[in-house]
């Protein structure tokens, strides 16, 4: 496990990594915890000839609330995620799905900003971040642009991060009080990524009928996506069970279904199904209260 | 002054841990010598493959390369690698692929350079013209009419068969009340130590010597294994296992690497170290199990049963390691469990397949026959309607049977097992158990109880029941240094299982000293007497006997020597709180010290005596040891995942007297996990054509603690009367008894969906189709 040979870049700023992605164009991969990238360096399926290492610019490594939104920079590890009492407080979800990550060597290196570009269709990160609707921020020489979690995941690892491009924050919602919500995951056996993973989000009216669903589901298919025919399924419905078991049933539908040894395409499939109607039940015993 | 407490029985921390848990211990890769080169293999990726031609140029005269090497040059200059088992065909094994490759990873060329970076640089240039092979995997299609066959000169891929026949068999069968019959898997599993495989070696060319460091479970016996492959005469080659982090049976062989590493410092005049990459592990360390067992099980009504007919597919794999075709005899022998019953025959059908080797694996052929004995046990309970535990009373051997000879040909030493039987079910409370099982059931929720009686063989043994080159004594010598400390040198090569510590405790009571006072030396040729080694759970039984033989020799001339000096007879005197005293007074006590003094001292008390206090022991035992217990699951399985959730685990184990608690405990933590890992997680999977689908961490289910239960651990203590403590051995109870016992649970929960056999590894996707077809049915 030897990678082949390779430069070391420190980005010391934002405008340092730039510089440094400008230089060395293609040849160049950002290292943002390397828990991916290295294993496949070893392997050499990947080769790069530079790293560019952004873990160690301050201003990426901070989790902050401006402007009504809580705002994670790109190098915030899973571990500072998942026990910063500013996500804890106003962001459980993502605290929860930051937790059930790997292993704690694992929250120890990854990284949010590291997870989301790989863009890897088990990863955690991804469901939860369409399930809040995160805001992810792109910085390029001269600028910068805002993608929304719904339009940054395009398919099997790739991103809409163009060349040149940096993720340098994720912006969200705090999730407001009176809302439910659960992150469940089936985990891989072996690799500990999720087989399935389901974030819901649930609000609901007077009457206990949805007011809000959001439902993001990692590990089925090829990339993250929002389950957008059970939230339709579910709008201004009564938030029981068989109602929400019937919604759940669509979880799949039209998905392509990804399969491994551990867990079939067909099984893969149901797994998402029942998590989806275990997460929404969650939400909305939550959001009661 | 402050008397000394007696350590055998007491729950003593290990004396290995501090340098474990700190980071300190040294293993081989943590052995440094200047001028080392690296050595980088390059490997197969076809199943099957015939090389045409190898291009090594390119490699040669990359930065850094000192040597590059295939098969062709080694021809005629080294030997193969040997399998010491008897076997039909056993084929040339050699240290790199010579025309031919016939598994994922088998090695075809090496790659000498001054570090491992440049290394694999130059064996990524390395041009092989393969031409690809059909290949086969399934150990059953190898054996069909067509099958693409490994070796050639063998005609077919059959390396050796085995036929203990009986008709008496064929009379239980003819007048039995039924007869079931089911196929069982034993899937391939891969041991997967925290430390992979690693080798330095080191070529003194003025004195013609080779030291080789190597992650070894047997360095006397890999010692002589390479001074044959070499051939260097034995005085001129010192094998050191260093700290060695887990073997489970891998390290119970003689790989080509360590031959090869050893070639190349020969040849190069220099240190030579490989270490073992995880994707090399799990694809080229030998695997376990793979057996498919074909049962026959004649019964009365009653739940008696009449006799066991089997017949096993073995998968080898496509060579034979050190031990590799002796493995399945024991899931033969051993696979009437713990029941009188009274007649058994098998056939055993040893396949050669495009895998890696199997070999030992932790239990190495009785976990294979306990999943078979208590497999057997439910499948007739199933069958006839009755509790299981009823039907494992019906036919345990009585416990005044024993010695009990098997109908296998083995003698039981002793045991009792309805004792851990009893005390499991009173733990888990089985009556209560079963109504709350039913009670959930009428919600919908499917709680399985699942039970194992096992026995199992271990403390070998006989010499006789071993292959002639791998002998079944074991030696120690103990030296009480001039300052009364002792020294222990164990022909047991421990990694892991703790002699340090037990050996160190039975020392320090025999002579009345304090733990500390012990050291206890291991796995250095040069410095310890030849040995056998590590496997088998004979560490303490075997080994232990030879150190307590040498202690008694020890012991008798101190007391010697004490009874001049005390005008006391011999034995009227005991070893307590470092001085020898009068059994009936130990106020008249001389310190131990005195007594060393004269034994090293320029005029010995006793007149001829020998100077020194130094003992050396061999023991060959007259008989094995038989460890059991009973392990009882209780789970739950969600019929929406398949998911399986764990209640209760309850294991009662009996492996006779216990030395050291918290080792036996430690045995058994790990044992369950991995017992209950092959029944619910751990598969190595090649697909059809032969390609390894596991080949990393990331898709080989290796355990982790979340993914086991609470353990709730008890004993029962029935000594072996074949040793004098009364041991029996517990390093690898834990694996045989957890598989079958969480099989058996996860299929009792399955027992309403009329479900009666799955195939490990139980994933729940499996469970989870039952529940569907059994809706569907």
């Amino acid at each position: 496990m030897f990678p082949s040979q390779f430069e070391y870049h420190r980005a010391a700023s934002i405008k340092d990594a730039l510089d440094l992605l400008k230089q060395f164009g293609d040849d160049a991969k950002l290292l943002s915890g390397g828990h991916s990238l290295i294993p496949m360096m070893k392997l050499r399926l990947a080769q790069p000839a530079h790293l560019i290492d952004v873990t160690k610019i301050a201003e990426l490594r901070a989790i902050s609330e401006s402007h009504g939104k809580i705002v994670i920079g790109a190098a915030a590890t899973h571990d500072t995620v998942a026990n910063s009492d500013l996500v804890r407080a106003k962001l459980g979800l993502l605290a929860e799905a930051a937790a059930a990550i790997g292993d704690v060597q694992v929250r120890n290196r990854g990284t949010i900003g590291g997870s989301l570009t790989h863009a890897d269709p088990a990863a955690d990160y991804p469901a939860t971040a369409l399930a809040l609707e995160a805001e992810i921020k792109l910085d390029r020489d001269g600028g910068s642009r805002a993608v929304k979690a719904a339009d940054f995941f395009l398919d099997l690892m790739t991103t809409a991060i163009q060349p040149g491009e940096l993720l340098t924050q994720v912006a969200f919602a705090p999730i407001p009080s009176g809302t439910g919500y659960a992150y469940l995951k089936y985990p891989h056996p072996a690799s500990g990524f999720a087989i399935v993973g389901v974030a819901a989000i649930a609000a609901l009216d007077r009457s206990g009928k949805f007011a809000n669903l959001r439902v993001g589901v990692t590990g089925l298919g090829p990339k993250a996506f929002r389950a957008t025919a059970v939230e339709a399924a579910l709008a201004g419905k009564a938030a029981d069970a068989a109602t929400i078991a019937a919604a759940a049933s669509k979880t799949a539908d039209g998905v392509d279904a990804l399969g491994d040894i551990h867990a079939s395409s067909e099984y893969r499939s149901e797994l998402a199904r029942v998590y989806a109607r275990r997460a929404i039940q969650a939400a909305v015993a939550r959001a009661k209260a | 002054m402050a008397v000394i407490p007696k350590f055998v029985g007491a729950r003593i921390k290990r004396r290995e841990d501090p340098r474990l848990i700190s980071g300190t211990a040294t293993y081989v890769d943590d052995v440094r010598l200047p001028d080392t080169l690296t050595a980088v293999v390059l490997r197969s990726p076809h199943p099957h493959a015939r090389i045409n031609s190898i291009d090594v140029a390119a490699a040669r005269s990359a930065p850094g390369v000192v040597a590059v090497l295939t098969g062709e040059d080694l021809k005629g200059k080294v030997g193969g690698i040997p399998c010491v088992a008897p076997a039909e065909h056993i084929p040339f094994h050699p240290l790199l692929a010579q025309g031919k490759v016939r598994f994922v990873g088998e090695s075809v060329a090496v790659v000498v350079a001054s570090d491992a970076y440049l290394a694999q640089d130059a064996a990524d240039l390395i041009d092989v013209d393969y031409d690809p092979l059909d290949a086969v995997s399934d150990p059953e299609k190898a054996l069909a009419d067509g099958a693409p066959i490994l070796h050639e000169e063998f005609g077919a891929n059959l390396a050796t068969r085995a036929l203990i026949p009986n008709p008496a068999v064929d009379e239980a069968i003819a007048k039995a009340d039924r007869v079931i019959k089911f196929r069982i898997v034993n899937q391939r599993l891969a041991p997967v130590p925290m430390e992979t495989r690693g080798v330095l070696a080191q070529w003194h060319q003025a004195s013609g010597q080779l030291t080789l460091w190597t992650s070894t479970q047997i360095p006397h016996l890999l010692r002589s294994a390479l001074a044959a492959v070499l051939s260097l005469p034995e005085n001129r080659v010192r094998v050191i296992a260093p700290e060695v982090g887990g073997g489970f049976g891998a390290k119970l062989n003689f790989y080509r690497e360590e031959a090869l590493v050893a070639y190349l410092s020969r040849m190069l005049g220099r240190p030579v170290k490989w270490i073992e990459r995880r994707r090399e592990n799990l694809a080229t360390t030998t695997h376990g199990r793979d057996q498919i067992t074909y049962l026959e099980v004649p019964v009365k009504n009653d739940g008696t049963v009449l006799a066991l007919k089997a017949k096993f597919i073995c998968d080898m794999g496509a060579y034979l390691q050190l031990l590799t075709p002796a493995i399945p005899g024991f899931s033969g022998l051993m696979m009437t469990g713990c029941y009188k019953i009274p007649a058994m025959s098998f056939e055993q059908v040893m396949v050669f397949t495009n895998k890696m080797a199997t070999d030992a694996y932790r239990g190495a052929g009785r976990p294979e026959a306990a999943y078979i004995a208590e497999r057997t046990m439910d499948m007739v309970a199933a069958e006839l309607g009755l509790d299981p535990v009823e039907v494992r009373r019906r036919n345990f051997i009585p416990k005044e049977a024993f010695p009990y000879a098997t109908c296998a040909g083995l003698v039981y030493d002793s045991g009792d097992y309805n004792a851990a039987l009893n005390k499991a079910l009173e733990i888990v409370d089985y009556p209560k158990m079963r109504a709350e099982q039913a009670e959930a059931l009428k919600h919908g929720r499917y709680i399985g109880i699942g039970i194992a009686s096992y026995v199992e063989i271990c403390g070998i043994g006989p010499s006789a029941m071993l292959p002639p080159k791998v002998p079944g004594w074991e030696s120690a010598t103990v030296r009480m240094e001039p300052d009364s400390r002792i020294t222990v040198l164990t022909g047991i090569s421990p990694h892991g299982q703790g002699q340090e510590t037990t050996f160190a405790q039975m020392a320090a009571d025999a002579f009345g000293v304090d733990i500390d006072d012990v050291a206890v030396v291991h796995g250095d040729t040069a410095i310890v007497q030849y040995g056998v080694g590590t496997f088998g759970s004979r560490g303490l039984s075997v080994g232990g006997t030879a150190v307590m033989m040498s202690v008694g020799k020890l012991q008798e001339k101190l007391k010697k020597i004490a009874s001049t000096m005390m005008e006391a007879p011999p034995d009227q005197l005991t070893f307590t709180n470092r001085t020898v005293a009068l059994k009936s007074d130990a106020a008249k006590a001389i310190p131990l010290q005195a007594v060393v003094d004269a034994a090293y001292g320029w005029k010995m008390p006793i007149p001829g005596m020998e100077p020194g206090l130094d003992a050396t022991s061999v023991f060959e035992p007259t008989g094995c040891t038989f460890p059991f217990g009973t392990h009882i699951a209780v789970v739950e399985i969600d019929p929406d995942t398949g998911v399986v959730t764990f209640l209760r685990y309850v294991a009662v184990d009996d492996c006779g007297n216990i030395i050291s608690p918290l080792l036996v405990a430690g045995q058994v933590h790990g044992g369950i996990a991995q017992g209950i890992a092959q029944a619910l997680y751990e598969e190595v999977v090649y697909d059809e054509n032969g390609q390894l689908v596991t080949a990393t961490l990331m898709d080989y289910a290796a355990p982790r603690a979340r993914m086991l239960p609470h353990y709730e651990l008890a004993h029962t203590v029935t000594p072996s009367p074949l040793n004098p403590m009364g041991v029996k051995g517990v390093g690898e109870a834990g694996t045989i008894g957890s598989t079958p016992c969480m099989v058996n649970a996860v299929l009792d929960a399955l027992k309403p969906l009329g479900v009666r056999h799955i195939d490990m590894p139980l994933r729940p996707e499996k469970l989870w189709r039952a529940f569907k077809d059994a809706k569907k049915a």
